[in-house]
């Protein structure tokens, strides 16, 4: 456990108990994030990635909930939080910005109103420091003519500066910890490059440490310092972006790679993992990859435990690269 | 704005063209008032003199023109029973009908929305099943049993509220207003819960499916992320969501229950317009008749006008001549 670590997560998991069954969204997830850091957590669509962020801000809506594990903030615990005290985290020291700005803005209330409602949810200020802190955030999330914007409507605006309204909204308390759930996949491509960089400074500047997820390895790859790879709800590997991309040791995590198309050789067809992403409700026993992996034994029947240290670790019975206790 | 405001002022007039002319003739075609205005054994000099003041022995559309043109001037003619003008005996009962239809849908609203909004935000709550059984209660009882039941307990067995007519009434603006006294509030009250109850039933069923689905959105996520309260965001999200199709029903209540107000009007003995207009369909009082028709069918056009002003108010999105 560093000095340095703001947010330590330890065995959570969260499950929804629908009448379909009980879909364990989220199973024994443990990660932990050092100040300043940028944690890319990757994974394919219905992986849990969202259902993470949502556990880690404490906002699963039932018939969700936390089960088990730990949350841990500048080292206060948030799982089992009162809702109130949880409210006053929210927003304060731990943010989140959501996929979609299309569907997140209030569509009839103005950008002034809202980012006024989100500071006075923590702070009492007065209109005219309320109205100055708003344009100054704005201003550092690269909207232009922010004093004018100030008071448009939504629907005024265009994606792109929708997600930078939110991004704003979620830095207004320069908190801790932001959560950012695939800001950028709703957006054109050209936007979603220049967002990137905006947050990759942005956060380096204010000392935020950020939580990306994205079913994108490549944008999790240009943002990242650490990547967590998510399959069926678990963290399958976890380590330093340039070793994981250089020397992955799960055998998802090297498909992930061998799909991306600036890997592939001009002319030839993208590899893709046979298979499909299974259902929670039916995941097979033991390795939840197992169906679609080439390297599938005998006692991938049974779940494998992380291998490795903190910094670097892999859920496989036969990884790629064996980590450096299993060598020896 | 200004010219939503003018487009829609124009709209509303041809609107109430159209209506005065479609009244005018519906009502002609309906039985003969002179039946109803002479006895069967008047000579038929005394006949021909009364269809002549009357003006009944015109052409359809030179009565309609002068109908118009009087109407212009505020005058709506006069009634054939009680010989007086239509527009003073309108008037005379207007208020009596409006303070009622008032009271009625503001109720409903005030308490409905509320109400519905808590059951939309905690479904599964003891307090939330109660509320919806009221509203499906209110939905499928029939209003004059109801209103025969409110009689009943509240002013037959317990004696607590008069069981009918209007209380007294204070002038303001020439007119007599019953709400403005102690006393004519107590008679407002069980004709006034009696016509609501319906109402409150629709209001809390679209302020519960509203807030339902609003707060399962991203946009009440996403504020939830930020810090808010649950309460903040029922007051600032949800309610301002909502208000668009309260406002519409809002609208449309009030002018059914200022046109159709019939039932409880005869239960309550409320000397409103409800009570009016049946006597003069019964009597064939074609001015009465046709004035108000007009009449309910200005107020519906004035309601969906100030309805369509309250939109672009409340949703920035439907105001006109802005840049995107
Ligand atoms: N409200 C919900 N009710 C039931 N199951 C849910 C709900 N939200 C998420 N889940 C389950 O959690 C799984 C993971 O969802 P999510 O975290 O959104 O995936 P990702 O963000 O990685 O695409 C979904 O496939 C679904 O089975
Ligand atoms: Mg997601």
């Amino acid at each position: 456990m560093s000095a340095a670590a703001v947010l330590q997560v330890a065995g959570l998991s969260t499950s929804f108990f629908t009448k379909a069954g009980v879909a364990r969204a989220v199973q024994d997830v443990s990660f932990t994030l050092g100040r300043g850091e940028v944690l890319g957590l990757v994974g394919e669509s219905g992986s849990g990635k969202s259902v993470t962020g949502f556990s880690l801000l404490g906002l699963v809506d039932p018939p969700g909930r936390i089960v088990a594990g730990s949350v841990r903030l500048e080292g206060q615990e948030l799982v089992g939080l009162p809702s109130h005290a949880l409210r006053k985290v929210r927003g304060r020291r731990i943010a989140m910005i959501f996929q979609d700005p299309m569907m997140t803005l209030h569509p009839v209330l103005s950008i002034a109103t809202q980012m006024g409602l989100a500071i006075a949810a923590h702070e009492r200020v007065g209109r005219a420091a309320t109205r100055a802190r708003c344009i100054e955030v704005l201003n550092r999330v690269g909207i232009p003519g922010a004093a004018e914007r100030l008071d448009a409507f939504p629907h005024q605006i265009s994606g792109g500066m929708r997600q930078r309204v939110d991004i704003a909204i979620a830095l207004l308390h320069r908190p801790a910890v932001i959560i950012a759930d695939e800001p950028t996949t709703a957006l054109d491509v050209s936007v979603q490059a220049q967002i990137l960089a905006e947050m990759r400074s942005l956060v380096a500047e204010s000392g935020t440490s950020l939580v990306w997820i994205s079913h994108d390895l490549a944008v999790v790859a240009a943002l990242s310092d650490r990547i967590a790879v998510m399959y069926g709800g678990r963290i399958v590997e976890e380590g330093p972006t340039d070793v994981v991309l250089t020397g992955p040791r799960h055998p998802y995590t090297q498909g992930l790679l061998d799909s991306l198309p600036s890997r592939a050789k001009p002319g030839t067809e993208l590899v893709q993992i046979p298979g499909g992403t299974p259902s929670l409700l039916a995941l097979p026993e033991g390795c939840p990859f197992r169906p679609r992996c080439p390297r599938e034994t005998e006692i991938c029947r049974t779940m494998p435990e992380p291998t490795g240290d903190a910094l670097r670790r892999a859920r496989c019975h036969h990884p790629l690269v064996l980590s450096p206790a299993e060598a020896a | 704005m200004l010219g939503f405001v003018l487009q829609r002022i124009l709209q509303a007039a041809l609107v109430m063209l159209a209506m005065s002319a479609l009244v005018f003739v519906g009502v002609y075609a309906i039985g003969n008032p002179i039946d109803v205005l002479i006895s069967p054994d008047a000579t038929q000099d005394i006949r021909d003199a009364t269809i002549a003041r009357y003006g009944l022995d015109r052409p359809l559309w030179e009565q309609y023109g002068g109908f118009l043109g009087r109407l212009l001037q505020g005058d709506l003619g006069r009634s054939l029973v009680f010989g007086v003008p239509v527009l003073h005996l309108i008037l005379s009962r207007l208020p009596a009908t409006l303070e009622l239809a008032v009271a009625a849908v503001l109720a409903a609203t005030l308490i409905g929305v509320p109400l519905g909004m808590y059951a939309g935000y905690r479904p599964d709550s003891p307090l939330s099943k109660t509320i919806m059984t009221v509203s499906i209660l209110g939905f499928s009882v029939p209003t004059f049993w109801v209103g025969l039941i409110l009689i009943l307990f509240f002013a037959v067995e317990l004696g607590w509220l008069p069981a009918g007519s209007r209380g007294e009434t204070v002038e303001v603006f020439g007119v007599g207003w019953s709400f403005l006294t102690a006393n004519g509030l107590k008679h407002l009250i069980l004709p006034a819960l009696n016509l609501s109850l319906f109402k409150l039933a629709m209001m809390i069923r679209l302020a519960r499916a509203g807030t339902r689905e609003i707060m399962l959105s991203d946009t009440v996520k996403f504020a939830r992320a930020a810090g808010l309260s649950d309460g903040t965001i029922l007051r600032r999200h949800v309610l301002k969501l909502i208000s668009i199709p309260i406002v519409t029903v809002f609208g449309l209540e009030f002018g059914s229950t200022l046109a159709f107000a019939v039932v409880t009007e005869t239960i309550f003995s409320w000397p409103g317009l409800g009570k009016l207009v049946i006597d003069s369909i019964q009597s064939l009082d074609r001015p009465v008749m046709v004035a108000y028709l007009v009449l309910i069918a200005f107020l519906f056009v004035l309601i969906n006008l100030s309805v369509d002003l309250v939109y672009a108010l409340l949703d920035p999105r439907l105001r006109r001549g802005q840049v995107a």
